[in-house]
């Protein structure tokens, strides 16, 4: 059964802006060949369904619509794997001034 | 989604909501079939150094530390010939208050959108802008719109991006996030309409006047320091903006004579629409992408007349590797003990082999840092590079290619810079004029006046140029 979220909760929405084939004329084929997607966050207006149409209120104050993505979206993003290739730049560097 | 949302229709207005959303009549300024007041189109703002930086006083925006940079001038001397090396300082601009010199950018924008009793400000930007506005915004009591590009088709959003998503949330923004392409435009201009929003583009005057005051305070502070201004200034090179502003900002404080070099990355060969090439850039802004375009011809923007006009500043214009950004950021850390952002050390990488044929006396400053942390990291970048096939290692930067290979330098004196012909890029500028100019018109001598100004050559060159020109550029 989907999932049905309250109320006030925050979450992002998404929308399609441009399909593809109705982009702006002049993009890349492969941008042409895909759609304008739009994904925004707010607090929803009133309870909805994963998946489905909802409604939410942004920071700036606006009520928008679009399909119900995430509940409480994550910031994913981080440092990753150090690199070796730079690992060893430091020491390198210091070497070359400590020498003089 | 009603008629009059329809792409080209909402295009077809871009001149009166840009109009209504700024309160400027750029038509007022015009003076020929391509030329306009440039100057008064800035003075008439009424901001002017001083109530400007009164205005980032009172927002704890600018007067960041000059850093000088021993270690790395000890390093560049430690390979440059006897009697060369010269002295390098950094503008640490990463202590403004959303941590880049774009908070500059955003203060005047902010101050006069309250100062008119806007609701609210907008921005379409992925970059630190976003964040800037949204930090100025908040201290305002403005609300605030940023619309970034922001993700590719498969929903992988580029590390830095994500970053400044999450910062202007951090400060109370709302972030309409994309996928790739140029109709970006398209949706931010239907924000402005539909919130009365006042357009925060970052080629208004507000957002030129308020960069020089980093030009300005440089300068200044050198001179009591050092009794004498820069010989070299290195600004990392994007829209125009950056140049533009820091150049005003150096002539203002009466350093006229200081050379300007704009620096940006090369990402020669990846499309700035592309979906498929969005991810396979290492750098979102600092980059030919922007650069290239934008210099050569500045009224590409979101406003009819671009108040950043690089060509009038820049004396040498030159590229970087990707390469060798992320190594000068690691450098710069380990040892200077300053962690900053990579694409705000593009000027940075320049500085090497720039120092390495300067006198040991001579002066040369980099004019910004801009904050790291997740995803705004040469780590995030490479890792993300890796995972999509491009090739890391170690290796002369220049047998690199974009969205290809990325090679950290070996050693240091494999550091350099590409030069980019200024002459190519005005005659560039020159062949975007002639297509500029609607039918059945024709340039007159007040244009030929002001093409010569906006490519800093002369009246006769701008004609031989012109002549050879065909009309259908």
């Amino acid at each position: 059964m989907a999932e049905r979220v309250a109320k006030g909760t925050w979450v992002e929405l998404s929308c399609v802006v441009l399909a593809a084939g109705e982009r702006a004329p002049r993009v890349p084929e492969e941008t042409q060949a895909v759609p304008l997607e739009m994904r925004v966050k707010g607090v929803l207006t009133r309870d909805a369904v994963m998946g489905e149409r909802a409604e939410v209120r942004t920071s700036a104050g606006r009520t928008l619509r679009g399909r119900l993505e995430r509940v409480n979206p994550p910031y994913a993003h981080g440092f990753g794997p150090p690199i070796a290739e730079l690992l060893a730049v430091g020491e390198e560097l210091r070497a070359r001034i400590r020498g003089r | 989604m009603s008629d009059g949302d329809a792409y080209a229709q909402v295009m077809a207005r871009r001149g009166a909501i840009v109009r209504g959303s700024i309160g400027l009549d750029y038509e007022k300024y015009a003076t020929g079939v391509l030329a306009f007041d440039y100057e008064g189109l800035l003075t008439d703002t009424g901001y002017d150094l001083e109530t400007v930086r009164d205005i980032q006083q009172r927002t704890a925006v600018g007067n960041t530390p000059l850093v000088e940079l021993h270690n790395l001038t000890e390093l560049v001397r430690s390979i440059s010939r006897p009697g060369k090396g010269a002295r390098i300082f950094v503008k640490d601009e990463a202590a403004n208050p959303s941590g880049s010199f774009k908070d500059r950018r955003a203060s005047i924008s902010a101050h006069e959108a309250r100062r008119r009793a806007f609701e609210g400000i907008a921005a379409a930007t992925s970059g630190n802008y976003g964040a800037a506005v949204a930090s100025q915004a908040a201290k305002a009591g403005l609300r605030c719109i940023i619309v970034q590009e922001a993700f590719d088709s498969r929903g992988i959003a580029q590390p830095e991006i994500a970053e400044k998503t999450r910062a202007c949330e951090a400060y109370g923004a709302e972030v309409m996030r994309l996928s790739v392409g140029p109709e970006l435009f398209y949706v931010f201009l239907r924000v402005l309409e539909d919130t009365g929003f006042f357009n925060a583009s970052l080629y208004t005057p507000y957002s030129i006047l308020g960069i020089e005051t980093l030009g300005y305070e440089l300068a200044v502070e050198l001179k009591e320091r050092e009794g004498r201004f820069p010989d070299v200034v290195l600004t990392t090179h994007a829209g125009g903006g950056n140049v533009t502003g820091t150049a005003r900002g150096l002539c203002k404080a009466g350093a006229a004579e200081t050379t300007m070099i704009g620096v940006s990355v090369d990402l020669s060969g990846l499309h700035m629409a592309s979906d498929r090439d969005f991810n396979r850039k290492s750098f979102t802004t600092g980059h030919t992408g922007f650069s290239m375009p934008f210099t050569s011809w500045p009224d590409r923007a979101d406003v009819p007349r671009n108040a950043a006009r690089a060509l009038r500043y820049l004396d040498r214009f030159v590229t970087v590797t990707q390469g060798e950004v992320f190594y000068a950021t690691q450098a710069l850390a380990e040892l200077e003990g300053m962690e900053r952002g990579p694409a705000g050390n593009t000027s940075l990488a320049a500085a090497f082999p720039m120092a390495r044929e300067m006198k040991r006396d001579d002066i040369l400053v980099v004019q910004e840092t801009e904050y790291t942390g997740a995803g705004k990291h040469p780590l995030a970048q490479l890792a993300m590079a890796r995972q999509l096939g491009i090739r890391v290692q170690r290796g002369d930067p220049r047998d690199s290619r974009p969205g290809e290979s990325i090679l950290i330098p070996e050693h240091p004196e494999q550091l350099g810079v590409e030069e980019i012909d200024l002459d190519q890029v005005r005659r560039s500028y020159l062949r975007h004029a002639v297509a500029a100019v609607p039918e059945n018109s024709s340039l007159g001598r007040v244009d030929i006046e002001f093409l010569a100004l906006e490519t800093r050559s002369t009246v006769s060159w701008v004609q031989e140029v012109l002549n050879e020109t065909p009309k259908t550029a």
